[in-house]
């Protein structure tokens, strides 16, 4: 650039706004004042049992709504996630019981009946990838928006795993797959260790891969993306499949935390789940949000939950509650929003 | 002039310190086809916009029949008399001809329809503009031209006085247009008067009495088409000074063809009714030349481009890099072999407007920037991002700052390093400058004329004709999804483009 070589004005360094700031980490925020409001308010509610348990409760939520992120991010949704949870925890409990004959045998279901829980974790995890898959399949190759093919799923993945259970729920299984849902490392509940890892894998995979690029790239702009050269219709797949994932391994360690599977589980997750993801600030529109936010989204609804719980609110009023916040949650985005671009 | 029904003076707008018109005038008479000429960026669209009341103007009057008018919407316009008919026709697809001609007018008492009265007094207004159809179809069932139909069937149940008609041929066939003449004329004879915008210039000679010209936004003339000829009216379009741009320097092109695209063809409407049909579109580009697309909006420059992209099909044709052939069925294909493209709209078709000039500048090249072709290496991705800042000289404030703050030159500059990152063999830029300051304009046009150095063929694609004469080596022009000429761009002069781009019969 010969001709142009004189060195081109650079515009001052922004300045740190306390409003941006503020704005930025509002979610935390509101956990922290929550927080303090609740262990004033009652005094049992900060006590590391109370704390691990509210973390042990979340977990399973959490995992359910770190894919439910990634769908977000390209501007989808998932409503079938707690129906695939139900059939994935199902398959899972029958494979653990040994198959379909030996299902409703008592007992701790002895590894003499039925296969290990490495077997069982894997077909629960297969069962939530395929129905991510075929969903995935639908809404990229059928053009079906991704409301209608998980609403539909919502539905089919229900009635699949009411026609597999039978009716009643599959129960007892044996120590070591029990394990992972009620044991504990030192202090840690084991459920809260898998959420923390996978969690930290979703966000290495969101910040720091080309794979996680692409998927805020789709999100923020798919033409673009397009014509940049990405493979928008794999990517979209790809973000169910992860959501079917997360779904499956759900089902395991809800299946492991309550020795039981059974058709109706996971009813109503995805509502509580999309919810986490909004409260942590991931745009349905799609391009922005983090996992870091998910994660504060979904602990904000289990101390809310919990603190209710321990200060005697009905659970209707805390239906109620749970409602307003998630409308407040986006008024307040949009609000900040609009505010960033007069500042 | 006739007996004068409608006179604009004055009237001055400006979208956020860019002026889109300057006193421009206009001034029509009763039972008077008019039409308003100019090329794209003229204020034609401003001017009508005014006039209907979509916007309103910052300065100067409009006088309806000798008594000052005032329009705040849409509806105030059409009160008056003045009734639009836009190129994206606005009719509700799944409602009936009756409804759309009577939307939000439907006769009847109090709340309820009178679907009767509703139907025959859409029939007479049918039979008026020719459409012989069931007022009871569907207006999604119906052409093009028969949609536009409705819309002037609607413009007359509102006992218009005055109907704007925004490039009404351009979607049409031939016996259409003959059809929508006839129609016009019938018009002149009740008294109605029309304001007709076309690119088409031999259809101004053939069906209105009287013309206004604008350029950048100010008055140019105006007068009676039967004293005048084509050949004026393309001088009065484009007479400007050009000396303002400056011209590519010493020509580095050389012999050998990178892309060449032969009989490039495809069907009209390969997604939506306004897409352009291809026909046959030939051309070549050398190693470090820069070819010129010249043609007005829906010339089929875009599609021309987007085809050989890969973001769009076309039904038949070959396109050539580097002798080798090349069938691109997504964009992913015609990136390997070296083509990038930077589109028409940035803010729609290139940018991720929300995010960090780091995830923008090297979506494409993720390749340079990764490890183990799995993670970003941000600290590889800094470095290009550097490279990039420095050689094109973009003025931010970091990696992480995000793009929708940058301005307009600075973002086109993004979309570049986007794909000089990827060292191109082609690169198809559509209207470099869109929105661009004048400053940047030179910067950008200065950027062009480095890669093309360097020995990527480029193709750009503008509706600025000084802008193709002053950077390209060598220009095409397209009109209606052909290549109507070519031309060395030092041989090439803005009356000479212009007449290309919007005459049937070559007059240059």
């Amino acid at each position: 650039m010969a001709q142009v070589a004189a060195e081109a004005p650079v515009p001052k360094r922004q300045q740190i706004r306390p409003f941006n700031v503020v704005a930025r980490f509002a979610p935390v925020l509101f956990l922290v004042v929550l927080m303090i409001g609740f262990s004033i308010l009652e005094p049992r509610f900060l006590t590391p049992l109370n704390l691990f348990n509210v973390l042990r409760q979340v977990s399973i939520y959490g995992l359910l709504a770190i894919g439910m992120t990634f769908v977000i991010l390209t501007a989808g949704i998932d409503l079938s996630i707690g129906s695939i949870l139900a059939l994935a925890g199902l398959v899972a409990a029958v494979v653990a019981k040994g198959g379909l004959d030996n299902r409703f045998s008592v007992g701790d279901g002895s590894a003499a009946t039925g296969f290990g829980w490495e077997v069982a974790a894997l077909a629960a995890i297969g069962v939530g990838v395929a129905a991510g898959f075929v969903q995935g399949l639908a809404i990229t190759r059928f053009k079906v928006p991704p409301f209608v093919v998980t609403l539909g799923g919502m539905s089919a993945f229900r009635g699949a795993a009411l026609l597999f259970s039978g009716g009643g729920p599959v129960s007892g299984f044996d120590e070591a797959f029990v394990w992972w849902g009620q044991g504990k490392l030192g202090p840690v509940p084991v459920p809260v260790l898998i959420f923390v890892l996978f969690a930290i894998i979703a966000h290495i995979t969101l910040s720091y891969t080309r794979y996680g690029r692409q998927i805020y790239a789709v999100g923020g702009n798919p033409e673009a993306a397009r014509l940049a050269g990405l493979n928008v219709q794999k990517i979209i797949l790809s973000v169910y499949v992860i959501t079917g994932f997360f779904a499956g391994l759900g089902a395991f360690v809800l299946a492991a935390r309550l020795n039981s599977a059974e058709a109706v589980a996971g009813t109503g997750f995805e509502l509580t789940v999309i919810a986490s993801v909004v409260i942590g600030g991931t745009s349905l529109f799609g391009g922005t949000g983090t996992i870091f936010g998910t994660v504060i989204g979904t602990v904000l609804i289990g101390v809310l939950l919990n603190g209710l719980v321990l200060l005697d609110v009905s659970a209707y009023v805390q239906q109620i509650i749970i409602g307003m916040i998630i409308v407040l949650a986006v008024a307040f985005d949009t609000f900040v929003k609009s505010r960033r671009r007069i500042l | 002039m006739r007996q004068p029904l409608l006179q604009m003076n004055g009237i001055t707008k400006s979208f956020g310190g860019i002026s889109a018109l300057r006193a421009a005038d206009l001034r029509v008479g009763a039972g008077e086809v008019h039409a308003l000429l100019g090329e794209n960026g003229a204020g034609k669209s401003t001017l009508l916009k005014i006039l209907s009341g979509a916007q309103s103007p910052d300065a100067g009057e409009i006088n309806l029949l000798g008594a000052k008018a005032t329009f705040n919407s849409p509806q105030d316009a059409q009160r008056s008399g003045i009734a639009t008919i836009y190129q994206e026709l606005t009719l509700v697809p799944g409602m009936s001809i009756a409804e759309n001609i009577f939307l939000g007018r439907e006769p009847g008492r109090a709340s309820f329809v009178d679907w009767g009265r509703l139907v025959d007094e859409a029939q007479g207004l049918m039979s008026k503009v020719g459409l012989e159809k069931n007022p009871r179809i569907l207006a999604r069932d119906l052409s093009v031209a028969e949609q536009q139909l409705v819309e002037i069937a609607r413009a007359l149940s509102m006992k218009s006085k005055l109907i704007i008609m925004d490039e009404p041929t351009a979607a049409l066939s031939n016996a259409e247009v003959d059809r929508l003449f006839d129609i016009v004329s019938g018009f002149r004879d009740e008294g109605l008067s029309v304001i007709f915008v076309t690119h088409r210039l031999e259809e101004v000679m053939r069906v209105c009495d009287r013309f206004t010209i604008l350029r950048d936004g100010a008055f140019v003339c105006e007068g009676d088409v039967a004293d005048t000829s084509i050949d004026v009216i393309i001088r009065h379009m484009v007479g400007r000074e050009i000396t303002a741009m400056q011209r590519r320097p010493a020509p580095a092109a050389t012999e050998r063809v990178v892309l060449r695209v032969e009989n490039l063809s495809r069907r009209r409407g390969a997604e939506g009714l306004n897409a352009m049909a291809l026909h046959d579109v030939c051309f070549e580009v050398r190693r470090g030349e820069i070819l010129g697309i010249a043609g007005l909006v829906g010339s089929g420059r875009t599609e021309t481009a987007r085809a050989i992209f890969g973001a769009d099909p076309f039904d038949s044709g070959n396109i050539f890099i580097d002798g080798v052939s090349l069938r691109p069925t997504s964009p992913q294909d015609a990136i390997r072999r070296g083509i990038g493209l930077v589109p028409e709209d940035r803010k729609q078709q290139a940018l991720f407007l929300s995010q960090s000039i780091r995830a923008n500048l090297t979506v494409t090249a993720q390749d340079r920037v990764s490890r183990l072709g799995v993670f970003i290496d941000s600290g590889a991705e800094d470095t290009l991002i550097a490279e990039y800042r420095k050689l094109l000289r973009i003025r931010m404030l970091g990696p992480e700052q995000i793009v929708s703050d940058l301005s307009g030159g600075n973002q086109q500059k993004i979309v570049l390093a986007r794909w000089l990152a990827l060292g191109p063999k082609v690169l198809i830029v559509d209207e470099p400058t869109r929105g661009i300051d004048v400053g940047a304009k030179a910067e950008v046009h200065n950027l062009l004329f480095q890669m093309a150095s360097t020995g990527i063929a480029i193709v750009v694609i503008s509706s600025e004709l000084p802008e193709v004469l002053a950077i390209s080596d060598r220009i095409i022009t397209m009109r209606e999804g052909r290549v109507t000429g070519e031309v060395q761009a030092d041989a090439a002069n803005p009356e000479m483009l212009m007449a290309l781009m919007t005459v049937d019969a070559v007059l240059a």
